[in-house]
C-alpha cells in the first residue's frame, strides 16, 4: 500500500467503529451494543484516526468494556455509598451515557412540571439523541425547538428561570455557547446578586452542552471551554465520567438552585456503558470523588481523560511494584472540592492535574496554585505540580492526537514527579 | 473509539464527518412517523403545509408556503414602500385628533398620570443636580420620555411582569414604586433591594413584578421572551392563575443588538404572551438613528419576524395608553403571542450624567423640541382644555414633589450602608467554602489595619464578616 493510499483510506474511513451497529431509534432493543476490544475488529477494517500505532504500549484505545471506572455489574453499582439506601436496594439497567441523560431529563419532566427542555433540534431526540421520546412523552409544550440562536436559547432559559420555572437548555455543541457567552456570564450568573432581597435567580436554570474531542471534531466540535465558566462568579460548572455520574449530577443540576453548566463529554455518549441503577437519585454537587486510592502521586482530572490516567496509572504500577497512584476525580469544576484535594496531596506530596482543554490559564492552573498556596499542602509538595493538557492551540482535525492529553503523556508525567 | 459527531443522516449511514445539521429540519428523520412529529398546540410547520400540485401557482417551498410565482424579476426595494405611519389621538397642542377616542379614565385618574409623569421630571432635575454636587455616582433623567414609560404602565396589571433597560423611571412610579425606593437605591444604602451592589437607576422590584435592571443592553428582550411563555404554561398548567403578560422596554440603540433579533424572533415561534415596547428617542448616546439603521425604524422589523406591530407618537400618552390596551388584549390572543410598539420620541437630556450631549447635537435643536413637544406639557394643555388643571394647581403639584423629592433625598443620604458582609452574600444561594474563606480573610486583613478602611458607614463594620 502507498503512503498516498493509505492516507486516502484513512481519510475515507467511517466516523466510527466498524463493529457498532447503527441503532435505531424506533426500535425497542437496547440502543447500544457492546464496544469491541481492538483484537476482536476484523482484519479488514480501516484505520481510523484514532487507531493506536502498531507498535504502541500505551497509547492503546480506551477499553470501556473492562475499565474499572465503569460499573460491569449491577452490584458495584449500587453499592455506591454515595447513593440513599432504598435506591441501593433497587434495581439497575444498562445505559450509555447518551440514555443516561435521557433517563435524568425524562425524570426531571415526570417529577416536576415546571422543567421544560429546549435547544436546536431536540424535539425529534436531539443530534446525539439525549432527549429521545421526551416531547412525545411529555408533549411539544414542555419540550420543544428553538429558533438556531444560542443567545436567544439561554436568555430565553434565563426568563423562565426567573419567573419560577426550571428550564434545561441544551447548546448543540460546547464550542456554540459564545454567543451566549454575555447571557451567561452578565446576566445568569449575576442574577440573585443584583435582585438582592428580590430573591429573583436564574437558579432554575441547567444548561447542556456536549464538549471534548471526538477524534475527528477539529476546531468547532471539540473544544471543552469550563475554565472561561470557571471564572464566572455565580455558575456552577459540572463534566461527569459516566453514565451513573452523568444521570445523578444532571438531576442534581436541574433541581439545584444555581444556575448550571453541565458539560458532556460527547466521545462517551456511547462509547461508555454501565449499570445505571433505574431509581432517580442525585450525587452531591461541589464533592470531588477519589476513584483510587494512593500514597505516591495524585492526579485530578474530570471528564474522558479519567479514562486515560487510570490505563497510565495501571502501567506504571505494572512497571514499579510499590507505587501507588491516587485518582480524583473533580466532577463539579466549580465551585470545586478543595479539601478533598488538598487532602490527597498532603498525602502523596506530588500532583498531576489532567484535562483536554488548553493548557494555560485551564482548569490545571487554578488548583495548581491553590494547592501552593495553601499552607499545609504546600510543606508537604514533593515535586512541582505538573498539568497535562491541550497545548496552547485550536482543537486540530488531524493533529488530535498529539494534542489531548494520552496515556504516554500521562505516563510520563507520573515518572517525571517520581524521579524529581 | 468513536461516537459519530451527529446522527441526523438518512438510512445509508453517510460517511462524511458531518458538520452541524443545519438542513436537519428539513428532513422528516424516517425513525418518527407524522402522528409522532404533531404537537398539540398547532404549530407552522411544512410538513402540515400545502402539498405540491402540478400546474401550482403557489410554492410549496418549505420556507415560505404563501409565495406565488412570479415571472418578472423584481427585487424588493424599502424606498418603494411607505414608511409606517404614526398614531396620534392628542396633537401638541393639547387637541384631539383621533375622533373615535373617548378617555377611558376619571379626571383624577388622568390628573394622577399627569402628576407620575411630573414627579419623574421633578426628581430627575434634582437627581441629576446631586450627580453633578458630588452626592451621588451616576444618574440618567429620562426628559421626554416620561409617557411612553408611564402611559405604558398605566395599561398593564399588577400581575403582568416588566423588565426595562433604565430610562423607565415613569413604570416604575406608575406602578407604586415610592420617592424613597428611588432614593435608597440611588443612595445604595441598607434598605436599597438591590443591596447597594448595582449602580444608581437600576431599579426593580419583586412586589412590582419589575426585574432588575441590569447594564448589558437587550439582555432583557430575550428573557422577556422566555418569562412571557413562562406565563403561559403557569396558566395552562394552573388555569385559576389570570392570563399574564410581559412587558419589555428596550431603546432604539439596543434594538441593534443580536438579543433583539434572538428575542422577536424566539416569541413569534413560542408565541410568547409579550409585549415589546421601544423608545425610539433619536439617540444611542452620540450616535444618531442614521448612524444606527438605514430601514424604517424598529417597527418595520417586527413585521419580518411575523409580529403584529404599531408605531405610537411617544410624546401622547393617549397615543400610547390606546396602543398598549390593545397590545395586552393581542398578546393574550390564542394563548399568546407577541406584540412590538415603537413609540417615537427625543431625548431631550443628555445621555447620563456622564455625557455632555451637545458635543454631538446643537442646543438649538434641543431647545426647540422642548418648546414645541413635550409630552408632560401635551397632557397638561389637555387638562386644561377640559378644566382640570390651571396654572395654581400646577404650581402647587411642582412645590409639593419638590419638597418631598428633598424630604425623601435627605432621609435616604443619611442612612447607614448595608453590611460589609453582603458583598458575600448571594452570588450562590448559600456561601460557597471559596467565598466564606475569603469572607474570612477580608475580615482578619481589615482588622489588622484598621486605619486603612472606612468602614463607619456600613451596619456592623468589620463585625459584619463573622462567620
Amino acid at each position: 500500500m502507498t503512503i498516498r493510499t493509505h492516507l486516502l483510506k484513512r481519510a475515507l474511513a467511517p466516523a466510527r467503529p466498524a463493529l457498532t451497529p447503527r441503532p435505531s431509534p424506533s426500535s425497542s432493543s437496547p440502543l447500544l451494543s457492546l464496544s469491541i476490544p481492538h483484537s476482536q475488529h476484523r482484519r479488514r477494517q480501516q484505520r481510523l484516526y484514532s487507531t493506536h500505532p502498531p507498535n504502541a504500549k500505551l497509547n492503546l484505545p480506551t477499553d470501556y468494556g473492562t475499565t474499572p471506572l465503569l460499573n460491569h455489574h449491577s452490584q458495584s453499582a449500587l453499592s455506591n455509598p454515595e447513593l440513599p439506601p432504598d435506591v441501593r436496594n433497587g434495581t439497575t439497567k444498562r445505559m450509555n451515557l447518551m440514555q443516561a441523560v435521557n433517563d435524568a431529563l425524562s425524570t426531571s419532566l415526570a417529577e416536576d412540571e415546571s422543567v421544560l427542555i429546549f435547544g436546536e433540534d431536540v424535539a425529534f431526540g436531539g443530534v446525539f439523541r439525549c432527549t429521545m421520546k421526551l416531547a412525545e412523552t411529555f408533549g411539544g409544550d414542555r419540550v420543544f425547538n428553538t429558533p438556531l440562536t444560542e443567545q436567544g436559547i439561554v436568555g430565553f432559559a434565563i426568563g423562565l428561570a426567573a419567573e419560577g420555572m426550571r428550564p434545561v437548555a441544551e447548546i448543540q455543541f460546547a464550542d456554540y455557547v459564545y454567543p451566549a457567552f454575555d447571557q451567561l456570564v452578565n446576566e445568569a450568573a449575576k442574577y440573585r446578586y443584583r435582585d438582592g432581597t428580590g430573591g429573583r435567580s436564574a437558579g432554575g436554570m441547567t444548561v447542556r452542552m456536549p464538549c471534548g474531542g471526538v477524534g475527528h471534531g477539529g476546531l468547532y466540535h471539540s473544544q471543552s471551554p469550563e475554565a472561561l465558566f470557571t471564572h464566572i462568579p455565580g455558575l456552577k460548572v459540572i463534566m461527569p465520567r459516566s453514565p451513573v455520574q452523568a444521570k445523578g449530577l444532571l438531576l442534581a443540576a436541574i433541581r439545584s438552585n444555581d444556575p448550571c453548566i453541565f458539560m458532556e463529554p460527547k466521545i462517551l455518549y456511547r462509547a461508555a456503558v454501565e449499570q445505571v441503577p433505574t431509581a432517580a437519585y442525585t450525587l452531591p454537587l461541589g464533592k470531588a470523588e477519589v476513584l483510587k486510592e494512593g500514597s505516591d502521586v495524585t492526579i485530578i482530572s474530570y471528564g474522558q481523560p479519567l479514562y486515560k490516567c487510570m490505563a497510565a496509572i495501571k502501567q506504571v504500577e505494572e512497571e514499579m511494584p510499590g507505587v501507588t497512584v491516587e485518582l480524583i476525580d473533580l466532577r463539579t469544576i466549580y465551585p470545586w472540592d478543595h479539601e478533598t484535594v488538598f487532602e490527597s496531596v498532603r498525602k502523596t506530596g506530588r500532583c498531576i492535574v489532567v484535562h483536554e482543554s488548553m493548557v494555560n490559564a485551564g482548569v490545571g492552573a487554578e488548583v495548581a496554585a491553590a494547592i501552593q498556596e495553601d499552607e499545609k499542602t504546600f510543606i508537604r509538595l514533593e515535586a512541582p505540580v505538573q498539568r497535562v493538557a491541550g497545548w496552547s492551540i485550536p482543537t486540530p482535525l488531524v493533529f488530535e492526537q498529539f494534542n489531548m492529553p494520552d496515556v504516554a503523556r500521562i505516563y510520563d508525567n507520573i515518572k517525571k514527579v517520581l524521579d524529581y | 473509539m468513536k461516537s459519530r459527531l451527529a446522527s441526523v443522516t438518512r438510512r445509508s449511514c453517510s460517511q462524511r464527518p458531518l458538520f452541524r445539521p443545519l438542513t436537519a429540519a428539513n428532513t422528516i428523520p424516517p425513525c418518527l412517523s407524522l402522528s409522532q412529529q404533531q404537537q398539540r398546540r398547532p404549530v407552522a410547520s411544512f410538513e402540515q403545509g400545502p402539498s405540491q400540485r402540478p400546474d401550482s401557482q403557489y410554492v410549496s417551498f418549505p420556507g415560505a408556503v404563501k409565495s406565488a410565482f412570479s415571472h418578472t424579476m423584481k427585487f424588493e426595494s424599502p424606498g418603494s414602500y411607505p414608511a409606517l405611519p404614526t398614531y396620534r389621538v392628542v396633537d401638541q397642542h393639547g387637541v384631539v385628533v383621533d375622533e373615535s377616542f373617548t378617555p377611558d379614565l376619571t379626571d383624577e385618574e388622568v390628573v394622577q398620570l399627569y402628576k407620575h409623569m411630573l414627579t419623574v421630571s421633578i426628581m430627575d432635575i434634582i437627581m441629576y443636580d446631586a450627580q453633578r454636587q458630588g452626592r451621588l455616582s451616576f444618574y440618567m433623567v429620562c426628559a421626554g420620555e416620561e409617557a411612553v414609560a408611564v402611559g405604558s404602565a398605566s395599561c398593564l396589571t399588577k400581575e403582568d411582569v416588566i423588565f426595562s433597560q433604565y430610562r423607565e423611571q415613569g413604570v416604575f412610579i406608575q406602578r407604586g414604586f415610592k420617592l424613597g425606593d428611588f432614593m435608597n437605591q440611588l443612595f445604595a444604602n441598607r434598605n436599597d433591594p438591590g443591596k447597594g451592589r448595582n449602580m444608581p437607576v437600576h431599579y426593580g422590584s419583586k412586589e412590582l413584578n419589575i426585574h432588575t435592571i441590569s447594564s448589558p443592553l437587550g439582555t432583557q428582550l430575550p428573557q422577556a421572551s422566555g418569562a412571557a411563555y413562562a406565563l403561559k404554561m403557569q396558566h395552562m398548567q394552573d388555569p385559576s392563575i389570570p392570563p399574564r403578560v410581559v412587558a419589555c422596554y428596550f431603546g432604539d440603540g439596543a434594538a441593534s443588538e443580536g438579543d433583539f433579533h434572538a428575542a422577536l424572533n424566539m416569541a413569534a415561534t413560542k408565541s410568547c404572551p409579550v409585549i415589546f415596547i421601544c423608545r425610539n428617542n433619536g439617540f444611542a448616546i452620540s450616535t444618531t438613528t442614521l448612524e444606527q439603521y438605514r430601514g424604517d425604524g424598529i417597527a418595520s422589523r417586527g413585521l419580518g419576524y411575523g409580529i403584529e406591530t404599531i408605531r405610537v407618537d411617544g410624546n401622547d400618552i393617549w397615543a400610547v395608553r390606546e396602543a398598549t390596551k390593545k397590545a395586552r388584549e393581542l398578546a393574550l390572543k390564542d394563548g399568546g403571542q407577541p406584540v412590538l410598539i415603537e413609540a417615537m420620541t427625543y431625548r431631550v437630556s443628555h445621555h447620563s450624567t456622564s455625557d455632555d450631549s451637545f458635543a454631538y447635537r446643537a442646543k438649538v435643536e434641543v431647545e426647540d423640541w422642548k418648546r414645541r413637544d413635550n409630552p408632560i406639557i401635551r397632557l397638561r394643555k389637555w387638562m386644561e382644555n377640559k378644566g382640570i388643571w390651571d396654572e395654581n394647581k400646577e404650581k402647587e403639584a411642582r412645590e409639593s414633589t419638590r419638597r418631598e423629592v428633598l424630604k425623601e433625598f435627605s432621609k435616604a443620604e443619611k442612612e447607614k450602608k448595608p453590611p460589609i458582609r453582603t458583598m458575600f452574600e448571594d452570588v450562590y444561594e448559600e456561601m460557597t467554602p471559596d467565598i466564606k474563606q475569603q469572607m474570612e480573610k477580608m475580615r482578619q486583613h481589615m482588622e489588622r489595619y484598621p486605619e486603612e478602611y472606612d468602614v463607619g458607614d456600613y451596619v456592623g463594620g468589620v463585625d459584619s464578616l463573622k462567620q
